[in-house]
């Protein structure tokens, strides 16, 4: 079995002064102070890749600058399904014999060190070079496709988008490390400025400096925090090739996960979701079995998703509010549930949750990984 | 050249003859857009083929936030993801406000160094 022994992360935002390495060594420090280990016990490093910082060997490029000499340590590309990817590869190798305590750390400074508009410019090249970017597409374009589609066919409107950015906003304000924490509201979002129809400023998430980092261990720590079932699949990558964008075909991932665990959505009470724009949470969440088609917005309205509901979602803030830092903010979503699971998530702790469920997307809808974490 | 660029190049030489040019496997007959030496559905050789340019508007975005000073000069633009008769989907520039269920035609537009494919409202919601 493996165990979440220690998570750490850095306040994300703009964070002058920082690199990549110095991120990620403040989240890896922390994490190994919580989790009560030494570098020299640290015996596998598994990390994310940095836009601001390309190296061919990052893993070992962190390892000698952080002071570790791991005997398995690579970087992985899944986009930002790569946080989740990292964690569910730590799995499987404790469960191998390979490794008993796994660093998965991931940092980037794309704000202050390389600002947004090197960062949308950067990040539209992940559309394909001959077909798709010589029309000019940037991410949001990408999702605003997926978005105009998905809304005609489940008939989701532009005001139901918006209650996701108010409620990540709203579940922000509470956590200290997080980049934006004024209240919105729907009207705000939907006055916001145009980016990629039908997709405005604030259905989309902004460009941060931060990292996160979490230990994965063979013994059972304190929090008794096993990662308790992982599925991944990768349907596409373009979204020009994608089958169907009205139905991405993801509830057998989210199930094998749940299966893995060995539990069923009932027993699911807490969420986190990956939320790259607001339209993506929506979809995920009809996708992965938590609202049926089209009426996500509806069970939010109900109260599902907040703090104090059913299925609390993102409670620190997601993508969308608590910022992303690449490879790092969905590496986010699986700190704030460990801490969560652990009862030390503060003023944002919501009532005795044991299981949560965690789903990362990466590309356009392109990489996918489910997990399950349970307090045992 | 490598074999994917020389691929694209004939794809683009295409574009600039106005010949919309895509791939029909050979073993299996499925059409295919992005070019490869195979097919990708059988493993199949496919062979190129030229479309007529009908289709239908599958998703639809108009950028206003470019991706960079170039593009910035021409937004906002509409973005279009088209499926064409032939049985193959597209991303291509539309003209303003074609909507999703819109039956569209293929142009050329020839502005910059390329001609990009771009459709126009054929009339009619199909
Ligand atoms: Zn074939």
């Amino acid at each position: 079995m493996a165990w979440i022994s220690g998570v750490g992360d850095t306040e994300f935002g703009r964070l002058e002064g920082e690199t990549p390495l110095s991120l990620m060594a403040r989240a890896a420090a922390d994490a190994l102070a919580e989790a009560g280990l030494e570098r020299n016990e640290i015996d596998g490093l598994l990390c994310g890749y940095a836009a601001s910082l390309p190296h061919l060997m990052l893993a070992t490029l962190f390892a000698e600058y952080f002071g570790l000499k791991p005997r398995y340590a690579h970087a992985l590309q899944a986009g930002g399904a790569t946080g989740a990817a990292m964690v569910m590869l730590a799995q499987r190798l404790v469960d191998a014999g390979e490794c008993r305590n796994l660093l998965v750390v991931a940092g980037d400074n794309r704000l202050s060190g390389q600002g947004t508009d090197s960062a949308v410019t950067m990040l539209a090249q992940v559309g394909h070079q001959d077909y798709e970017v010589p029309f000019g597409p940037t991410i949001p374009a990408y999702y605003g496709l997926v978005a105009s589609r998905y809304m005609h066919v489940h008939g989701v409107s532009e005001a139901d988008l918006a209650e996701f950015a108010v409620l990540m906003r709203n579940h922000a304000a509470l956590h200290p490390g997080a980049q934006f924490k004024t209240p919105i509201s729907v009207a705000e979002v939907l006055a916001s400025r145009p980016i990629a129809a039908p997709l405005k400023l604030l259905d989309c998430c902004p460009v941060s400096d931060g990292a996160c980092a979490l230990v994965v261990s063979a013994a059972r720590g304190e929090t008794r925090l096993r990662i308790a079932g992982a599925a991944q699949v990768h349907p596409h990558q373009h979204v020009s090739a994608a089958a169907d964008l009205a139905d991405f075909a993801l509830a057998d991932c989210a199930e094998r996960a749940r299966e893995d665990a060995g539990i069923g959505i009932d027993d699911v009470d807490l969420l986190a979701i990956y939320d790259s724009f607001t339209i993506t949470l929506l979809i995920l969440l009809e996708e992965t079995g938590f609202a049926p088609r089209g009426k996500a917005a509806d069970r939010l309205r109900a109260g599902i998703f907040a703090r104090d509901g059913l299925w609390p979602l993102n409670t620190h803030g997601g993508l969308l509010s608590f910022g992303h830092s690449g490879v790092a903010g969905g590496l986010a979503h699986i700190v704030e549930a460990a801490r969560q699971l652990a009862g030390s998530a503060g003023a944002r702790q919501v009532r005795q949750p044991a299981v949560a469920f965690l789903h990362g997307d990466g590309g356009v809808m392109s990489s996918h990984v489910s997990l399950v974490l349970r307090r045992e | 050249m490598s074999g994917a660029d020389a691929l694209a190049a004939h794809f683009w030489q295409g574009c600039a003859l106005g010949e919309l040019r895509y791939q029909r496997c050979r073993a299996c007959g499925a059409a295919q857009f992005h070019p490869r030496r195979f097919c990708a559905r059988c493993g199949g050789a496919p062979d190129w083929a030229v479309a007529q340019g009908l289709g239908t508007v599958y998703a639809a975005t108009r950028v206003t936030r470019a991706p960079t000073p170039d593009f910035a000069r021409l937004a906002p633009y509409d973005i279009l993801l088209v499926d064409l008769d032939e049985g193959f989907r597209m991303m291509a520039h539309g003209a303003p406000g074609l909507r999703i269920g819109e039956r569209v035609r293929l142009d050329f537009d020839r502005r910059g160094e390329r001609a990009l494919p771009r459709f126009e409202r054929l009339g009619g919601r199909s």
